[in-house]
């Protein structure tokens, strides 16, 4: 999977950033606010959160991951995951996994921000990897979105689908949605490969392209159909039904009715 | 012609007008008073009609702004999320329509709308033809016209979806050069020849402009044209009903009657269209993008027409010989080109299967109801079962996403689904018809149950039958019942067995496969019988030999009577 960088491509877009902005500012509000709330990464986690994190994660996650967090049968080892991972599985409500499943679905968070830092902090003294991105690194707000769209049909829509609604994998496994990730779980999920995701790290897609990305599915989320109702943006399938029951159905009407008059 | 008297009809009036102009006022009365039946199941061939005339319309409209060109541009319109972006001019100026153009999108959606509908009123106007048996004998050729106008449609909406360049329809187009390719020896020539050499090329998009704006929808117009003029030669086919006999045309005269219900009927499906075109987005090509070819769309699935194909290729295994040095791609070739040959040459040959299989080579201007043919319409209902199978696979990975499956099992199952639903639906299908067969016999003799209980003076209850009317009564006993063929002798007069006779075993035993199982209606004699239980069962009379039954016209329906009673007017 290549990247289409290239400076050649690097134009100031102030104009387009303008309207984008526009077109986004519940999103760039969003971004805003978020990252008022996220500690910075660079504060060095304190004695405390870690103790924290240890008592969370011995009544919440061990019985999975086992107490070391050195994985067992219901659950893969996590030494050497990085916080980063922590907080985009527990930030999304995928863990604590509910019940043995094909795969962890998201769902609405079991843990408060602060208790996830502290997981993520215990977890992350487990072995070292990908830290729990900063602010400024899944800040999009100059990024260009069209550049965005172009990577993202590159190298993600195969699995998440042109506007982001998710498909199928193999053997029950699927893509999900990506209509509710935050930026910094989108950047999150780049950097650790959940599950069937590929990990993108910086040599495959760098930092501002992934900033870029953001942007497009930022405008995925909130992108108005000017078409009209979008029937979930899946494609000539739920045209299709459409078309088979409301359209026919209502031409069928029609005709019955005429013939039903000339009796 | 003399026009010194002043006509007093509407027909007259018309004929009038045009005759001191162009005298052919003769002509002209003759055809504008032909009488056509009514029945709702009659009006989808109109909806196809109207939603070609829509496209045309639609079509013309995006002529003028779209460019059939594959030269590589820079975006630099007012869509943001593709500005800058590379694409083909086809691309940029489907955005130009979308986004710049007045009533561009609108238009568009109502193009791409009305294609899905016109496919999918000519199929199902097809059922009708089919289900109702009035592609027999002598109307088989228009049959035939019909199969060849859903292909040419098919193809039509194909290459109309393609035009665009989008992301969506490059994947379709890129798979279908697959299969071109997959053709053995010619297909590698014939992908280069298509796409003007590698794919994706630069000239794929102009080429099937000309085709779809100048070549099909001409062929198609052209056969429209031959389709409607055979139906006006050889009249509509009705419904048995009061009056209806196998001679004549009971309905309405075409002016002015049929002209105001059929120009109303053109403003609605018009209206429907375009209501939905307005409220219902189609074809979002800004969300996909451009196409290159190094990119792909989870839930990549073609417009509902070719969705049977996409799906005969998921479910096909993937398998492929290897011989002196060549690959035949038995995973496209079986799917993608001998399975719609088969199933498209048994769509257009059926009219002459049935009659060859029944020995029915009689004329029909009569319908059957779908009942009274229960092998016929079991047939249908099956093809139609593995039809959807096929079209059911081709959105696997979107079933498996919405209800959570795993795409692999579904595919398994689909594969075996394929080969048990169709036989199922047929069982199913013929003994519900017969079911209903014997239902329509009770009915004529006992009459609808009025829920009604009467206590005779001994103390028996029984419940009061009330007679059928005249239209259900004539519906029922319309049914031609048909005696299957008796199977010839295995042996000879002399008791020498005659090898030569299989073919006509096989016949008779087809035939009696055909009718065999079916319900006779009930004789005159219980007829007569039934009616006598009836209280005004004397103020009745009905003829019960078949289908030359004389009524009285009902509801102020014209009757258009022959002369002789065999040439139709
Ligand atoms: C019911 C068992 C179970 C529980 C409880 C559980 N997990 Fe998991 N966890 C799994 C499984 C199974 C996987 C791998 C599959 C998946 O993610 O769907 C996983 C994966 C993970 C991963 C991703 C590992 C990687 O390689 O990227 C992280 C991080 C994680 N869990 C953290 C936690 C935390 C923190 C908790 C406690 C709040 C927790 N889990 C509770 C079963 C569990
Ligand atoms: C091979 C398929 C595949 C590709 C390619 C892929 N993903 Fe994913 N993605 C997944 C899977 C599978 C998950 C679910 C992981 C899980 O449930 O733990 C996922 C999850 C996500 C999520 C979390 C969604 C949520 O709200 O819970 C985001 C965001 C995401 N991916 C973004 C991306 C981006 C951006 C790209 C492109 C750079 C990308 N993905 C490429 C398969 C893929
Ligand atoms: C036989 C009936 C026809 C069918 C089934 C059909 C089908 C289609 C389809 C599905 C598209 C893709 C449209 C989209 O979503 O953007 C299309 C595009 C197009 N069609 Fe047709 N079409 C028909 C007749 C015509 C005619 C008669 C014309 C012109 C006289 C025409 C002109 C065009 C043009 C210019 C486009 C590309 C413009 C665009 O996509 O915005 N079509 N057609």
């Amino acid at each position: 999977m290549a990247n289409i960088s290239g400076s050649s491509r690097r134009r100031p877009y102030a104009g387009a950033v303008l309207l984008l902005a526009a077109l986004t500012t519940t999103g760039a509000a969003y971004a805003v606010t978020t990252s008022a709330i996220v500690s910075p990464k660079s504060a060095a986690a304190s004695a405390e959160q870690i103790e924290l994190g240890k008592r969370l994660f011995t009544e919440g996650c061990s019985s999975c991951h086992g107490l070391a967090g050195q994985g067992g049968s219901s659950g893969p080892s996590l030494i050497g995951v990085g916080a980063a991972a922590v907080d985009f599985q527990v930030g999304t409500g995928r863990m604590p996994m509910a019940q043995a499943d094909t795969q962890a679905m998201r769902k609405p968070p079991v843990y408060n921000q602060e208790q996830i830092d502290a997981l993520a902090a215990y977890v992350a003294s487990f072995g070292a990897g990908p830290g729990v991105p900063d602010p400024s690194q899944y800040d999009f707000s100059n990024a260009n979105v069209a550049r965005g769209g172009e990577i993202y049909r590159l190298n993600c829509s195969q699995c998440h689908n042109y506007a982001g609604k998710g498909g199928a994998l193999s053997d029950g496994k699927y893509a999900p949605s990506v209509m509710k990730a935050t930026p910094k779980q989108i950047y999150e999920a780049m950097i650790t490969g959940p599950q069937g995701m590929p990990v993108f790290s910086d040599a495959q897609i760098p930092a501002k392209d992934k900033q870029d990305i953001i942007a497009y599915i930022d405008y995925l989320q909130n992108a108005p159909d000017p078409g009209g109702a979008a029937l979930g943006r899946l494609g000539p399938v739920t045209e299709t039904v459409f078309m088979f029951t409301a359209a026919i159905g209502a031409v069928i009407a029609v005709t019955i009715w005429i013939g039903a008059k000339s009796r | 012609m003399s026009t010194s008297t002043t006509p007093t009809t509407p027909q007259g009036k018309v004929a009038d007008f045009l005759d001191e102009r162009l005298s052919i006022s003769k002509a002209i009365k003759s055809n504008i008073s032909k009488v056509f039946p009514d029945h709702w199941s009659f009006m989808l061939g109109e909806v196809a009609l109207y939603s070609f005339i829509i496209l045309l319309l639609s079509g013309t409209y995006l002529t003028l702004f779209f460019k059939p060109s594959m030269v590589e541009v820079i975006y630099n319109g007012p869509y943001v999320p593709l500005k800058g972006v590379k694409m083909s001019e086809a691309f940029a100026s489907t955005l130009h329509i979308s986004f710049d153009v007045r009533g561009g999108l609108l238009m568009r959606q109502i193009h791409h709308w009305a294609a899905l509908f016109f496919i999918g009123a000519m199929s199902i106007h097809m059922f009708r033809v089919f289900f109702t048996g009035a592609f027999r004998k002598p109307r088989e050729l228009n049959w035939v016209i019909g199969t060849v106008l859903v292909l040419l449609g098919i193809v039509e909406g194909f290459m109309g979806y393609s035009l665009p360049d989008d992301l969506l329809s490059g994947t379709g187009l890129r798979i279908t050069q697959g299969i071109i390719a997959a053709v053995p020896v010619v297909g590698t020539y014939v992908s280069f020849g298509l796409f003007g050499g590698e794919f994706p090329g630069h000239d794929v998009v102009a080429r099937f402009y000309t085709l779809h704006i100048l070549l099909i929808p001409g062929l198609i117009l052209a056969l429209v044209g031959a389709h409607l003029m055979m139906v006006w030669y050889q009249k509509h086919t009705q419904w048995p009903g009061p009056g209806r006999t196998e001679g004549n045309v009971v309905g309405y005269r075409l002016f002015p009657v049929y002209t105001a219900k059929a120009g109303g009927f053109f403003f609605v499906v018009l209206g429907i269209t375009t209501l939905i075109s307005a409220l219902v987005s189609i074809n979002p090509v800004w969300m996909f993008g451009p196409y290159t070819p190094d990119q792909v769309s989870a839930g990549s699935q073609p417009d509902w027409y070719m969705g049977f194909l996409d799906g005969a290729v998921r479910v096909m295994p993937n398998w492929e010989i290897n011989a002196l040095g060549h690959t035949l791609s038995l995973n496209l070739i079986v799917p993608a080109l001998v399975l719609p040959g088969i199933m498209t040459t048994l769509l257009g040959l059926y009219p002459w299967i049935e009659a060859w299989a029944t020995g029915d080579r009689r004329e029909h201007h009569l319908l059957d109801r779908p009942r009274n043919a229960p092998v016929r319409t079991a047939l249908g209902v099956m093809s139609i079962s593995f039809y959807l199978m096929l079209w059911i696979s081709g959105a696997n990975d979107i079933i498996a996403q919405t209800f959570r499956l795993s795409i692999n099992q579904i595919t398994v199952a689909l594969r075996v689904l394929l080969f048990v639903v169709p036989p199922l639906m047929f069982m199913l299908t013929k003994r519900w018809c017969l079911s209903l067969q014997r239902r329509d016999r009770e009915k004529v003799l006992h009459g609808h149950e009025t829920g009604r209980i009467l206590r005779l003076p001994h103390g028996e209850f029984v419940e009061i039958h009330a007679p059928l009317s005249l239209e259900e009564q004539a519906e029922i006993l319309g049914k031609m019942d048909v005696a299957p063929m008796a199977l010839p002798a295995a042996t000879d007069a002399n008791g020498v067995a005659q090898p030569a006779a299989w073919k006509a075993r096989m016949q008779a035993k087809l035939s009696q496969w055909f009718y065999g199982a079916n319900v006779s209606l009930p004789t005159r004699a219980e007829l007569l019988e039934a009616q006598s239980h009836f209280e005004h069962a004397d103020a009745l009379e009905v003829e019960a030999t078949n289908r030359h039954r004389t009524y009285e016209a009902v509801g102020g329906v014209l009757l258009a009577p022959t002369e002789d009673g065999s040439s139709r007017h």
